[in-house]
C-alpha cells in the first residue's frame, strides 16, 4: 500500500495527459441524464450536492487520489449501482428520485473539468460553511426517509407506523391494507403490476419507469447499466513518461525551505570544533606495503625451538639431473619406444615427470607447460602430505650373509662330475651301491635292472624284469650279494653274481637252504621261487604283493626287508624275513599314506614317513616313540643319519628338513636350497655329508656334522651345488646315493643317465 | 586381576593424534580457514606408526594431525582475525544489499588485517632456520612475480613478489654467493651459498603463463602471503649483514649516471626506481660508506688434528672458491636483444663481469654496442651482420657452463651458430658405479688443468679414445652385473666339455694344456662360497638382501643402458661424418 501511495505521489509530478478523456467518460456515465434534467428540483439539489461534495472532499483529503483511471471507473460503477437502487426505491416519491438523479447530474456537472473540482477543493471550507452538509446524520449516501435503519421490517408489523422520519415523526403505514384479494385484483386489473415494486421501508408501491426497467434488464443480463458505455475503450495510461509542463500541485514552497536549518548549523559547528581541537583527523591512506624490520634481532640460539620433537621438516625437492637440461647429452633423450612407454604409464608411476628434450639454442626453449602445476603440487605436498620420519636402514648386504666355515675347510666332498653311466633308455628311478662300493645297481622305467662297475662306468649286467623298477636296494650285509628291487606288484631279490664268487655262492646256498615249514601260514604275500629261466637271469626270489610296491629297503643286518604299498589300506608296510621267507604286517592300522620307511641303523627302531609326519616305532616294544612334524605338504624321501639320531627328509614342496631326534620333534633346520621338488636325500655312511636331489636338475651336497657332544647342535653348511643332469619332462634328478667309503655321490636322472661326482 | 578395566584407545598413540575433521571442529573453523591456518602455521598431517591403533581399529583412510599441533593452533591470534574477517564479509554483503555506500566505504576502510611476523619468528626461531627453508619461498615468489598483472591474484601481491625477488637478486649480486646455474627445460635453476646454507631456486622462463584450470590459486596465494613476509624479513636481515640500506637504494653515483643517461620518459618516477633496481646493473648504496672493498685477510687457525696437507688442501679450496667468484672479472659483456637479459645480467654481475644491453631492452644499460672494450657479446642467433673483431660472439650457454665449471671454458665450442656441446646439470654428484657422460669426464680433465687436444684435428682420435673408455666401462659394468652368471656359465661350459669328453668314443686326442687362471679360479671359488652362504640365509634377511641387490643391479643396468645408448649414438654420428667426408 505504502509503495503504491509513494508511486502515486511520484507520479503526480508527471501530469496525466489523458485526464480530460477520463472526465468525458464520467460525463457519459450517469443515468437518466435525459429525464433528470427536467425533473430536477432545485430545493433538494443543493443539500444533495453538498453531501456528494463532502464525499469527494473526504477522498481528496485522505490523500488517496481516486483519479486513477481504473479506480475511478470502479467507484463510478459502484455508486451508479447504488444510485440505481436508491432511484428505484424513491421513484414513487418523484421528488426524491429526481433529486437523486439531479444529484448525479450535478456530480457530472461538477466533475466536468477537473480544474473546477480542484478549485472547489481549495474552497472547501467555504462550501462547508453552507451548513447543509450535516443535515443528514448518516454518512451513508442513501437518501434516507425512514430512520430505523437496516432492520427486519417485521418488527413494525404490529404498529401503525413503520418508522420515523428525519424529524422523529412517525411514518405511518398506508391506510389501505392490501389483502390477498386486493393483490390478486390488482394483478388482474393493473396493467403496470409487473413493474410495480413494494418498498418495505416506506410501505409504498413504486412503479418503475421504462428506463429503470431497461436498466434492470440489462443488469440482469450482466451488461453495463449505461447504454452508451463502451467497455472496450482503448486504455490510456493516466501517468505517462512524458513530463508535463504543469506540476501536479501548485502548492507554493514552504517557508522553512528558505530558512537555513538551525539544527544543521549546530551539527556543523560541533564538527568544526572537533576538527579544530584535533579530535577528528582525516583518514590516513592505508599503507599496503608491509613493513620489514630485523625480526631476528634478539635471536637466542639456545632458545627452544618453536616446534616439538615430532617436527619433521619438509624434504627438499630433488635437484635436477642431466636429463632435465635443455640441451642434454644424447643418451638421456628417450627413444621412440621409451617415449611410448612413458606416455602409457600412469602419471604417478613415471620416473621422470617430463620428457627430456633437446633444443639447439636457448631461444628455442619454450615455457614449461606444467610449471604452475608442479609448484601447486609442491604446495599441496607441503601442507597436505602426511609426514613420517623413516629410519633408512643402511645395511651393507655383505653383513647379512651368515658367516659359515669355508667349504674348502670342510673337504672332502664331491666337487666335479667324473663319470656318466649311460645305458638306460628311460628315466632311472633308483640306484643303490653294493656295501663294498664296487658295484652300482640301478633300476629304470625301461624295465631293466643294470649293474655297473663304479670305477669304469661299465655296465656289467642287465636284468630285464617284468615292470618298471621303482626302488632298488643292495643288501647291506657284505657277506651276501643280494639286491632287492620293487617292480609293479612284486619285490624281487636278485643275486647279481658280481664280485667275489665265494660270496655269491654263499648267498646261493643261503637261499636254497630254505626248508619249507610244516604248517603253512597264510600270508599277505606270496613267496615264489622263480623258474629256471628267470633264475638264470639272477632272480632268486619273488615276493608277490597285492598292490604295487613303491619302496623296498633292507635292515642293516641284511635279513629283514621292508616294502611299502601306499595303496593297500591298512597293510601299507610289510616286513619280510628272508631266511624264514615270512612276511608280517607290523601295524594294525596305518595313518595316512606311507611314503617311505627306513630301519634304524643300529637300534630296533623303524621310521615310517607319511605325507606330513614321520613316525618312529620301537620294534621290540611295538610302540610309537616319536612323531616328527615335517612342516611340509608332502614328504618324498627320507634318510637316517648313520648315527641314528638325525633324520633328513625331502619334500615335494622343495624343502629339506633336518630333525635332531634328541632335540625336538620339530625340524632343527629347514633348508630351501632347491627351486623344485626334492626327489631323494641321502646320508654318507662315514663322512659328514648329505645330499639332496631335486627336479631342478641339481644335487646339493651339504656338510652335516653331528657332534658327539649333545650340547652342540649339528652344523649344516652347503658345500657344493652339482649340476649335470638335464631336466627332461619336468623331472630332474630322481635319486641320489653316496659311495659307502669314498666321498663320492651318485645321482640318477630323468635324462636316463647316472652320474658320479667326485 | 583387579583394578579398573582399561579401555582401548584411551592411552598411547591413539590419544596423540586427531583426525582432520575433529581438529576443524575443535578450532571451530571452516575447511578453507583451517587450510589457511595450516599453511601459515606450517602444520601438516603426520603418518602414525601404527595407523590402525590410532584410527581406533578402523582401517578407513584418514589424515591425522598431532594433537599437540592442534592445541598449539588454538592459541593463535590469527584464528580470531579469521573470525573477524568472516564477520566483516557478512557486514559488507549486507551493506551492499542495502545499497548503503557510506557503510560499505566505512567497512572497507576498517577491513580487518593480520600480520604474520610472529608466525615467522615462531616457525623460524633463528635466522639460519629461515634460510634453510628458503627454497620453496624463492621459487614461489619468482613464479608469482612473472604473473600478468591481471587475473589470478592481487596486483599488490605480484608487485610485492617482484620487489622482493629483485631485492634478493641484488643481494646475491652484492654478496657474490651464487654457485651453480642450470638451464633446464622447466626454467633456470640457481644455487647460492648464503651464510653457509645452500639455497636452490627455480625461475621460469619469461613467457606468459597458460593458467591451468585445475589449480587452486587460493592455496598458492596463501603460501605466497606467508612467503612474501618471510622473504621480506630475510632480505632485511641479509641487507643488514652487508651494511646495505634497506629498502635498497642505488649507489648515488650510479644513480646519477643512470638518471643522466635515461630520459625521464621511460617510466613514472615511482615505477622507475624498481625498474632501475631490477636492471641489476647498478650497485647498491651502503649504510656505512666503504670506499673500497677491503679484503680482510683471514688468519689461519689450524684445526686440531689437522696435518699440514689437510691445511694446504683447505687453503687451496679457499683459493679456488675465491677464483670462482671472480671468473668474469675484467670481462665486459654485451647482451644482444634476443638473449634473456635478466638471468644473464644477474649471473654475469654475480661473478664480477660488467654487462650492458641495448637501450630498447631495458633501462640501465651502461655502455653501447659500439664500445670497443667489450670482450664478449652474447648472441643467440645463427649469424650477425656487423661483427667487431676484438670481441667474441658466444652463445648464452657459455656463461652458464663457465659458472658451473668454475673456469673460463674455451669459447670455440660456443660461437654463434655452432652446435653447442651438451649442457650438463651441475647438481649431479656421481658416485662410483654411476654413469658419467663423456662430456663430464672431459670437463674434469680441463679442471685438472690438462690441455684439451686441438679440437678439430684430434677429434677422431678423441672419439676413439672415448670409445675405448666406453668399452672398458661396459666390460667393467658387465663384470659387476653378471659376474655370477658368467661364472656359472663358464663352469657349465667346462663341465659340459668334460662330460662330452667322457662321452666321446674312446679315442685319445692330444689334450691342450689349459692355462690355469689362478685369479680367475679363486674368484670363482669365492663367488660360489658366497652363493652357498646366501643359500643358508634366514628368510627375512634373504628378502632384505634380495631387495638391496635388486636395487643395486637396477642402478648398474641403467648406467649400462645409458652407456650403450651413447655408444650407438656416437657410432651413428661417426658414420654420418664419414659419409659426408666421402661425399666431399
Amino acid at each position: 500500500m505504502r509503495g503504491k501511495a509513494k508511486s502515486k505521489t511520484t507520479d503526480r509530478l508527471k501530469r496525466p495527459a489523458p485526464k480530460e478523456e477520463a472526465v468525458q467518460q464520467i460525463e457519459q456515465l450517469p443515468l437518466f441524464s435525459d429525464e433528470a434534467g427536467p425533473d430536477g428540483s432545485d430545493e433538494d439539489d443543493e443539500d444533495l450536492t453538498d453531501s456528494e461534495e463532502s464525499i469527494y472532499s473526504g477522498l481528496e483529503d485522505s490523500g488517496s487520489d481516486s483519479e486513477d483511471d481504473d479506480e475511478e471507473e470502479e467507484a463510478e460503477m459502484n455508486s451508479s449501482a447504488e444510485e440505481v437502487k436508491s432511484g428505484i426505491e424513491t421513484a414513487p416519491q418523484g421528488q426524491d428520485a429526481t433529486g437523486k438523479l439531479s444529484k448525479l447530474q450535478s456530480k457530472r456537472q461538477k466533475s466536468t473539468p477537473v480544474k473546477v473540482v480542484k478549485g472547489e477543493l481549495e474552497k472547501q471550507p467555504g462550501s462547508a460553511a453552507l451548513g447543509d452538509e450535516y443535515e443528514q446524520d448518516s454518512s451513508d449516501e442513501e437518501d434516507i426517509r425512514n430512520t430505523v435503519g437496516n432492520i427486519p421490517m417485521e418488527w413494525y408489523k404490529d404498529y401503525p407506523h413503520i418508522g420515523y422520519d428525519l424529524d422523529g415523526k412517525k411514518i405511518f403505514k398506508p391506510i389501505r391494507n392490501k389483502d390477498e384479494l386486493d393483490e390478486f385484483l390488482e394483478k388482474m386489473d393493473n396493467p403496470d403490476y409487473w413493474r410495480t415494486v413494494h418498498d418495505k421501508m416506506t410501505g409504498s408501491d413504486i412503479r418503475l419507469t421504462d428506463e429503470q426497467i431497461d436498466l434492470v434488464h440489462r443488469l440482469q443480463k450482466g451488461q453495463f447499466g449505461d447504454v452508451g458505455f463502451n467497455q472496450y475503450e482503448p486504455s490510456i495510461d493516466f501517468f505517462s513518461h512524458e513530463t508535463m509542463i504543469h506540476p501536479v500541485t501548485n502548492r507554493p514552497e514552504h517557508k522553512r525551505s528558505f530558512i537555513p536549518s538551525l539544527i544543521e548549523k549546530e551539527k556543523v559547528s560541533r564538527l568544526v570544533h572537533a576538527i579544530k581541537m584535533g579530535w577528528i583527523k582525516p583518514r590516513k591512506p592505508k599503507d599496503s606495503m608491509p613493513q620489514y624490520y630485523d625480526l631476528w634481532a634478539k635471536e637466542d640460539p639456545n632458545s627452544i625451538l618453536g616446534r616439538h620433537k615430532m617436527h619433521v621438516p619438509a624434504p627438499k625437492l630433488k635437484l635436477p639431473g642431466h636429463e632435465e637440461s635443455y640441451n642434454p647429452p644424447p643418451e638421456y633423450l628417450l627413444t621412440e619406444e621409451e617415449k611410448l612407454a612413458w606416455e602409457q604409464q600412469e602419471a604417478e608411476e613415471r620416473k621422470l615427470n617430463f620428457i627430456p628434450q633437446k633444443f639447439s639454442c636457448l631461444r628455442a626453449v619454450p615455457a614449461f607447460q606444467r610449471f604452475i602445476h608442479e609448484r601447486f603440487e609442491r604446495c599441496l605436498d607441503l601442507y597436505l602430505c602426511p609426514r613420517q620420519r623413516k629410519m633408512r636402514v643402511n645395511v651393507d648386504p655383505e653383513d647379512l650373509i651368515p658367516k659359515l666355515p669355508k667349504p674348502k675347510d670342510l673337504q672332502p666332498f664331491p666337487t666335479t662330475q667324473s663319470l656318466v653311466y649311460r645305458g638306460h633308455t628311460n628315466l632311472v628311478r633308483c640306484i643303490s651301491l653294493s656295501p663294498c662300493g664296487q658295484w652300482l645297481a640301478s633300476g629304470s622305467d625301461d624295465c631293466t635292472v643294470r649293474f655297473w662297475e663304479v670305477s669304469s662306468a661299465r655296465c656289467m649286467k642287465t636284468v630285464e624284469v617284468e615292470g618298471a623298477v621303482k626302488s632298488i636296494a643292495w643288501n647291506p650285509n657284505p657277506a651276501l650279494s643280494l639286491v632287492a628291487a620293487s617292480l609293479e606288484q612284486s619285490v624281487v631279490v636278485l643275486n647279481p653274481g658280481l664280485g667275489d664268487v665265494l660270496v655269491s655262492s654263499v648267498t646261493e646256498q643261503l637261499i636254497s637252504s630254505y626248508v619249507e615249514p610244516e604248517e603253512e601260514k597264510t600270508q599277505a604275500v606270496q613267496w615264489v621261487v622263480p623258474e629256471t629261466e628267470a633264475s638264470e637271469k639272477g632272480l632268486r626270489l619273488i615276493i608277490r604283493h597285492p598292490k604295487s610296491v613303491k619302496q623296498v629297503t633292507w635292515h642293516g643286518k641284511g635279513d629283514y626287508l621292508a616294502s611299502v604299498m601306499p595303496d593297500n589300506g591298512n597293510t601299507q608296510v610289510l616286513i619280510h624275513q628272508l631266511s624264514k621267507r615270512r612276511s608280517q604286517n607290523p601295524f594294525r592300522k596305518n595313518k595316512g599314506l606311507v611314503q617311505c620307511v627306513a630301519f634304524h641303523p643300529s637300534r630296533p627302531a623303524f621310521f615310517v614317513a607319511t605325507q606330513r609326519y614321520i613316525r618312529v616305532y620301537n620294534l621290540i616294544k611295538q610302540e610309537l616313540t616319536k612323531k616328527l612334524l615335517a612342516n611340509c605338504k608332502w614328504v618324498s624321501s627320507m634318510a637316517v643319519h648313520p648315527g641314528g639320531d638325525n633324520v633328513i627328509c625331502g619334500s615335494y614342496d622343495s624343502r629339506l628338513t633336518w630333525f635332531d631326534l634328541d632335540l625336538s620333534t620339530k625340524p632343527y633346520k629347514v633348508l630351501r636350497h632347491h627351486k623344485k621338488a626334492l626327489r631323494g636325500v641321502a646320508f654318507h655312511k662315514s663322512y659328514p655329508l648329505f645330499a639332496s636331489a631335486s627336479d631342478d636338475g641339481s644335487v646339493i651336497v651339504c656338510h652335516g656334522m653331528v657332534y658327539n657332544d649333545l650340547l652342540q647342535n649339528p652344523l649344516i653348511v652347503p658345500v657344493k651345488v652339482l649340476k649335470g643332469h638335464e631336466v627332461t619332462r619336468d623331472l630332474g634328478v630322481l635319486d641320489v646315493a653316496f659311495h659307502p667309503t669314498q666321498p663320492w655321490v651318485f645321482s640318477s636322472g630323468a635324462d636316463s643317465t647316472i652320474r658320479l661326482f667326485t | 586381576m583387579g583394578g579398573v578395566e582399561k579401555k582401548k584407545y584411551e592411552r598411547g598413540a591413539a590419544t596423540n593424534y586427531i583426525t582432520r575433521n575433529k581438529a576443524r571442529k575443535k578450532l571451530q573453523l571452516s575447511l578453507a580457514d583451517f587450510r589457511r591456518l595450516c599453511i601459515l602455521k606450517g602444520i601438516y598431517p603426520h603418518e602414525p606408526k601404527h595407523k590402525k591403533v590410532v584410527n581406533k581399529g578402523s582401517t578407513a583412510p584418514r589424515t591425522f594431525y598431532l594433537l599437540k599441533d592442534i592445541r598449539f593452533l588454538l592459541h593463535e591470534p590469527i584464528v580470531n582475525k579469521f573470525r573477524e574477517y568472516k564477520v566483516f564479509v557478512r557486514k559488507l554483503r549486507k551493506a551492499y544489499g542495502k545499497a548503503e555506500w557510506t557503510a560499505v566505504q566505512r567497512l572497507r576502510d576498517n577491513k580487518p588485517s593480520y600480520k604474520l611476523d610472529h608466525i615467522i619468528k615462531e616457525r623460524y626461531p633463528t635466522f639460519i632456520d629461515a634460510l634453510r627453508d628458503l627454497d620453496d619461498t624463492l621459487s614461489m615468489c619468482f613464479l608469482f612475480s612473472t604473473f600478468a598483472r591481471t587475473g589470478k591474484c592481487h596486483v599488490q601481491t605480484i608487485q610485492l613478489c617482484r620487489r622482493l625477488t629483485v631485492e634478493w637478486m641484488n643481494y646475491i649480486i652484492t654478496s657474490r654467493c651464487l654457485q651453480k646455474v642450470f638451464l633446464s627445460i622447466k626454467g633456470i635453476y640457481y644455487q647460492a651459498d648464503v651464510l653457509g646454507q645452500l639455497i636452490t631456486w627455480l625461475v621460469p622462463y619469461q613467457f606468459a603463463h597458460n593458467h591451468p584450470t585445475d589449480v587452486d590459486y587460493r592455496v598458492m596465494a596463501t603460501f605466497t602471503e606467508f612467503y612474501t613476509t618471510l622473504l621480506g624479513f630475510v632480505n632485511f636481515r641479509l641487507y643488514q649483514t652487508l651494511n646495505l640500506a634497506y629498502p635498497p637504494k642505488l649507489d648515488s653515483k650510479d644513480e646519477a649516471e643512470l638518471r643522466a643517461e635515461n630520459d625521464e620518459a621511460y617510466a613514472m618516477d615511482s615505477e622507475s626506481y624498481l625498474e632501475k633496481l631490477s636492471a641489476l646493473s647498478a650497485s647498491l648504496a651502503r649504510v656505512v660508506s666503504s670506499s673500497e672493498e677491503e679484503e680482510v685477510e683471514l688468519d689461519q687457525f689450524p684445526v686440531e688434528g689437522e696435518d699440514v696437507e689437510q691445511l694446504e688442501a683447505r687453503q687451496k679450496e679457499q683459493l679456488q672458491t675465491e677464483a670462482h667468484k671472480k671468473i668474469f672479472e675484467g670481462l665486459k659483456f654485451f647482451l644482444n636483444r634476443e638473449v634473456p637479459r635478466e638471468p644473464l645480467a644477474f649471473i654475469i654481475r654475480c661473478f664480477g663481469g660488467l654487462v650492458s644491453w641495448d637501450k630498447s631492452v631495458c633501462i640501465g644499460g651502461t655502455f653501447d654496442v659500439t664500445d670497443e672494450t667489450i670482450t664478449h657479446q652474447i648472441v643467440d642467433r645463427p649469424s650477425l651482420d656487423k661483427q667487431y673483431i676484438n670481441r667474441y660472439y658466444v652463445q648464452p650457454q657459455w656463461v652458464f657452463d663457465c659458472v658451473n665449471a668454475s673456469l673460463r671454458l674455451p669459447v670455440e665450442d660456443y660461437f654463434a651458430g655452432v652446435t653447442l656441446p651438451p649442457h650438463l646439470s651441475p647438481f649431479v654428484v656421481e658416485k662410483d658405479g654411476d654413469y658419467v657422460p663423456p662430456e663430464k669426464l672431459r670437463l674434469r680433465a680441463l679442471q685438472r688443468g690438462e690441455k684439451p687436444e686441438n679440437a678439430e684435428s684430434s677429434e677422431e682420435e678423441e672419439d676413439e679414445e672415448e670409445d675405448d673408455n666406453d668399452e672398458e666401462e661396459g666390460s667393467d659394468d658387465e663384470d659387476l652385473d653378471e659376474e655370477e652368471e658368467s661364472d656359472e656359465r663358464n663352469l657349465k661350459k667346462m663341465e659340459q666339455q668334460r662330460a662330452q669328453g667322457k662321452a666321446l668314443p674312446v679315442k685319445v686326442t692330444a689334450g691342450k694344456v689349459k692355462a690355469e687362471n689362478r685369479a680367475r679360479s679363486e674368484q670363482e671359488e669365492q663367488a660360489e662360497e658366497k652363493r652357498l652362504a646366501i643359500m643358508m640365509m634366514k628368510k627375512r634377511e634373504k628378502y632384505l638382501y634380495d631387495k638391496i641387490m635388486f636395487g643395486k643391479k637396477r642402478k648398474v643396468r641403467e648406467a649400462n643402458k645409458l652407456a650403450a645408448k651413447r655408444k650407438v649414438h656416437d657410432e651413428t654420428t661417426k658414420a654420418e661424418k664419414k659419409k659426408k667426408k666421402a661425399k666431399k
